[in-house]
């Protein structure tokens, strides 16, 4: 569900490093060339990119549609085509019978077999429309925090991902460790013994 | 930092975040009987501003690496279970929380491991009926997202503080020991 939704489940990341100015144009320039492409008739079965948060089926970053506040608003988008298994298997025993009676042979190699299912695969592929999924993302530049609203470790890899092509800047998670390491302020002396720091037992 | 350090680093500490959602459970509980509870660092004895919801997650993970998981449920939800845990070695691996700020209430659940938020309810936020209101909720939102998160962040502080201090030895790990001996015994 998105940040509008009556709950919310959110990521944290720190946003290493700054954009070269101008920012508003740079970041649109990031946006706009990641952005979510239409899968047509394709082999692929995945595509990533982003889009914007209040129209997420036609991506169009000018330079003031993702600025809200002091916030950097935009989605991604995961499209994925995923072939149900029982429909592989139809498929796949059709292309295998049609096989073996045009080349009027019982025997079929591994190879012939690995070749047939991946010309049924590429066929789906084509034929299956990709199903969306959104994922908000709110980027406070000033502060260096990014919030993601999803907790899907594939997803968050996905953003990790595309956030350093799109602004060549590195997202870090945050973490108990990197919480106590990067954002609350703790000195030298403090950070050192972080480090050092091993469990503590409550048990009686 | 590589997204490898990131990861090797995520795994090695991730007790600190069971042990800080241990804590705060102590916290909790102790405050109900005085104001200043447990030990204090940095002169911060305010309230916390917290009550425990309705769901919380106990692991207890034995030397092989076995974990027992112990899931405690509902509004009325005995405690006595999770206590019990406590004592034979676990800590709170998950919560959920009510977090008080004025008249505001705002309902999340921590994760421990990542001190991620998940089913996080702010207070009510205006409708959005037309195009035109959607960057006036989100600023709103957000706001109050922030807000939470925040209060979050300044308890994680605030235990870390104590942790890398000395009263963590000689104050607080032994208070929290006999809350866990005296309540789970009542």
């Amino acid at each position: 569900m998105g940040l509008l939704a009556s709950s919310v489940t959110v990521s944290r990341y720190r946003v290493d490093g700054r954009m070269e100015d101008p920012l508003l144009d740079n970041i649109a320039k990031g946006l706009s060339q990641q952005r979510i492409t239409e899968m047509e008739a394709e082999v692929d079965d995945k595509r990533v990119g982003w889009t914007n948060f209040s129209n997420n089926y036609k991506p169009d970053f000018d330079a003031s549609s993702f600025v809200m506040g002091e916030y950097f608003v935009f989605s991604l988008r995961v499209d994925k085509k995923k072939i149900p298994a029982a429909l592989i298997r139809q498929h796949l025993s059709i292309a295998i019978d049609r096989y073996r009676s045009e080349r009027g042979r019982e025997f079929i190699s591994r190879g012939e077999k690995s070749q047939i299912k991946e010309e049924v695969l590429n066929a789906l592929y084509m034929r299956l429309p990709a199903v969306p999924a959104v994922f908000d993302v709110v980027w406070q530049y000033e502060k260096k925090f990014l919030f993601f609203f999803s907790s899907q470790k594939a997803a968050n890899e996905e953003l990790e991902n595309l956030f350093n092509k799109s602004f060549g800047l590195q997202l870090i998670r945050l973490f108990p460790f990197s919480i106590a390491d990067l954002s609350i302020g703790l000195d030298d002396r403090q950070r050192d013994l972080l480090q050092k720091t091993t469990p503590t037992l409550f048990r009686i | 930092m590589t997204q490898q350090d990131i990861s090797l680093l995520y795994h090695r500490y991730q007790f600190l975040g069971h042990e800080f959602l241990t804590w705060l459970w102590y916290r909790m509980d102790t405050e109900k009987d005085s104001r200043t509870g447990g030990a204090a660092a940095d002169g911060e004895d305010a309230p916390l501003g917290l009550t425990l919801g309705n769901r919380m997650v106990l692991e207890n993970r034995s030397r092989e690496g076995v974990v027992e998981s112990i899931t405690i449920r509902g509004d009325d939800a005995g405690l006595e279970e999770g206590l019990l845990a406590l004592r034979k070695g676990a800590y709170v691996t998950e919560m959920n929380l009510q977090v008080q700020i004025g008249e505001q209430q705002w309902r999340l659940t921590l994760k421990g491991e990542s001190l991620m938020v998940g089913g996080l309810k702010t207070p009510q936020t205006a409708k959005v009926e037309q195009q035109q209101d959607i960057s006036g909720a989100v600023i709103e939102k957000l706001f109050l997202c922030e807000i939470a998160l925040q209060r979050i962040d300044e308890l994680f502080g605030l235990f870390t503080r104590i942790r890398l201090s000395p009263l963590w030895d000689q104050t607080e790990t032994p208070s929290m020991r006999n809350w866990i001996e005296k309540t789970a015994t009542q």
